[in-house]
């Protein structure tokens, strides 16, 4: 068992971590409230006269409304699809015990060998051709880019669901639809969960894809249009920061919320 | 195959089709115009092995694969070590762990390039500040010289993956079975022998996992590259992905960068396959 002074020396050294962790975030704060003039000689103390001038200029170049709007967009949908199709791929390709099926499963798992730069020249110039740099476009690539790891953790949680279940429906006269529908994804909830979260860490914050796919006025996510706003902004740093602030309370109250899920969500996926 | 099987193609032509249009067809396209002089529009020559001939040769790619590679390393060792140290230090029952816990993690929710563009502040305006109040001159001209570039970049993904890693030290940590730690008390041993003797052999998986994991966030980092450095000064801090980048879309030699693109694949898949095949038969002997 631990002493009451050696907690007392963690909890203090934690204290002191955490405070050199949060310092960058510190930082970002107090300047966004700063006006232009005070950054420069008031680096890091706190705001003498505080205003939230920055904020409601910054909220209106980032047209942050939409800008919200489009990352959600994108995000969600391509989340739900990536969720559907690869528990639907998962449960066919862990119940069915052919070569063809180990192959593809095989497949997948090396998919996540190749770095998204050593496709992606191609991949803009094929999805150009055929007219697809669009959101669709790009929803699609996420469900090609995401189905592997998807299909990994599904697979995985799959062995544990008896095939009994499988069998005792099909006697029932249940449809492999129905099965999976009713019986299999059901169970799969917890994993479902893992995968969401992942993979809208994941492609909420991506910015290199996007930028290829969608880099259009009105269509821009927030990493997208915190990059343009940047470039234009390097040297006001008032209204970067203030920017900066309003582009991550949304991850923030999301956190907030669902933190005992995506950090066990997080565990979930690395260690299977 | 039989009619009783159409089932299993209906439920995973969805997810081969996505992946065949978007990774596969694309990686075999990306082959063979890696051995074209392809612009972006048209290919006019069949150049053979010309252009991997001619990265080798490139010197910014050299200089952009040695700089990766030296961050790598870097990047790798500190985040474990930082990663493990903070995993036993919130896996200690002490008020206000948990809350340790979130904090450390929360840099991962928040995307690689505004997290660049937050430490652009905290290096170029913060530590100036405290450099020219504290007569430090290396600590105003952080980001304009390739060193302390280096170690911005350095820094900024310890502060972001640690936490990651962590996670997945605290799940092999609580793995630990209560009973043999009681055991190794009994019998004398000190926290130093109880981590070394029972905790360390445990969490041994969790390094395939955490090497796996920071290998190939570190040697594929794009976007903290971009935001908090863009490879200055002269490209001194330029990693593989930006320069493949740059090759492709702002000088616009397609094929060129394709073959880099082939190379880094080959790369990151040979350093992969050997550390988990290292690491897996490393667990069979422990």
């Amino acid at each position: 068992m631990m002493t009451k002074k050696k907690k007392w020396v963690f909890g203090i050294f934690g204290l002191v971590l955490v405070l050199a962790w949060l310092f960058p975030f510190y930082l970002m704060i107090v300047n966004s409230l700063k006006p232009k003039r005070e950054i420069f000689t008031n680096t890091l103390g706190l705001p003498k006269d505080g205003t939230f001038d920055n904020y409601i200029q910054a909220f209106q170049d980032l047209d942050f409304v939409k800008t919200l709007f489009n990352s959600l967009i994108i995000t969600v949908g391509s989340v739900v699809f990536i969720i559907f199709f690869s528990a639907l791929a998962a449960y066919a390709l862990q119940r069915v015990k052919t070569k063809l099926s180990g192959a593809v499963f095989m497949m997948f798992v090396a998919a996540m060998l190749i770095p998204f730069q050593s496709v992606m020249i191609p991949l803009v110039s094929i999805f150009g051709k055929i007219d697809q740099l669009n959101r669709g476009g790009l929803i699609f690539m996420y469900i090609g880019f995401g189905a592997s790891m998807s299909i990994f953790l599904y697979h995985g949680a799959m062995k544990a669901i008896p095939v009994a279940l499988d069998e005792a429906a099909v006697i029932d006269g249940a449809t492999r639809w129905q099965i999976f529908r009713h019986v299999i994804f059901p169970i799969l909830k917890p994993t479902t969960v893992t995968v969401a979260l992942l993979n809208t860490m994941w492609i909420w914050n991506d910015y290199l894809l996007p930028s290829l796919v969608i880099n259009k006025e009105g269509k821009q996510t927030i990493p997208l249009k915190m990059f343009f706003f940047f470039g234009e902004y390097t040297k006001q740093w008032h209204l970067a920061l203030a920017g900066l602030v309003i582009a991550i309370v949304p991850v923030i109250i999301f956190y907030f919320f669902m933190q005992k899920q995506i950090i066990a969500g997080v565990a979930d996926g690395a260690v299977k | 195959m039989s009619a009783k099987k159409s089932w299993f193609y209906a439920f995973t032509a969805p997810v081969v089709v996505a992946l065949f249009c978007v990774v596969i067809l694309p990686l075999l396209y990306g082959l063979y115009f890696s051995f074209t002089d392809w612009d972006g529009v048209t290919v006019n020559a069949f150049v053979g092995i010309q252009n991997y001939f001619d990265v080798f040769k490139d010197e910014g790619f050299r200089s952009a694969l040695w700089f990766t590679t030296k961050f790598s390393v870097v990047a790798i060792i500190l985040i474990n070590v930082i990663g493990l140290g903070l995993a036993l230090l919130v896996t200690q029952k002490f008020k206000g762990s948990n809350f340790l816990r979130t904090i450390f993690f929360m840099p991962n929710l928040i995307g690689g390039l505004i997290l660049g563009f937050i430490w652009q502040f905290v290096f170029t305006k913060a530590f100036a500040s405290i450099g020219s109040a504290l007569g430090i001159e290396s600590l105003q001209i952080w980001l304009s010289t390739t060193q302390t570039g280096f170690w911005a970049l350095v820094i900024v993904m310890c502060w972001q993956m640690s936490g990651y890693i962590m996670i997945i030290y605290i799940s092999y940590l609580q793995s630990v079975d209560e009973s043999l730690l009681e055991a190794a008390s009994l019998d004398g041993a000190t926290s130093w022998q109880k981590f070394w003797r029972v905790k360390f052999p445990m969490i041994m998986p969790g390094f395939t996992v955490s090497l796996f994991m920071t290998l190939s966030n570190c040697f594929k980092l794009y976007d903290q590259n971009l935001s908090l450095t863009a490879g200055g000064p002269y490209n001194s801090t330029q990693m593989v992905a930006m320069n493949i980048f740059n090759t492709a879309f702002a000088q616009n030699k397609m094929g060129y960068a394709q073959a880099k693109a082939i190379i880094f694949f080959v790369i990151i898949a040979v350093i992969s396959l050997t550390q988990v095949y290292l690491t897996k038969k490393r667990e069979i002997e422990v």
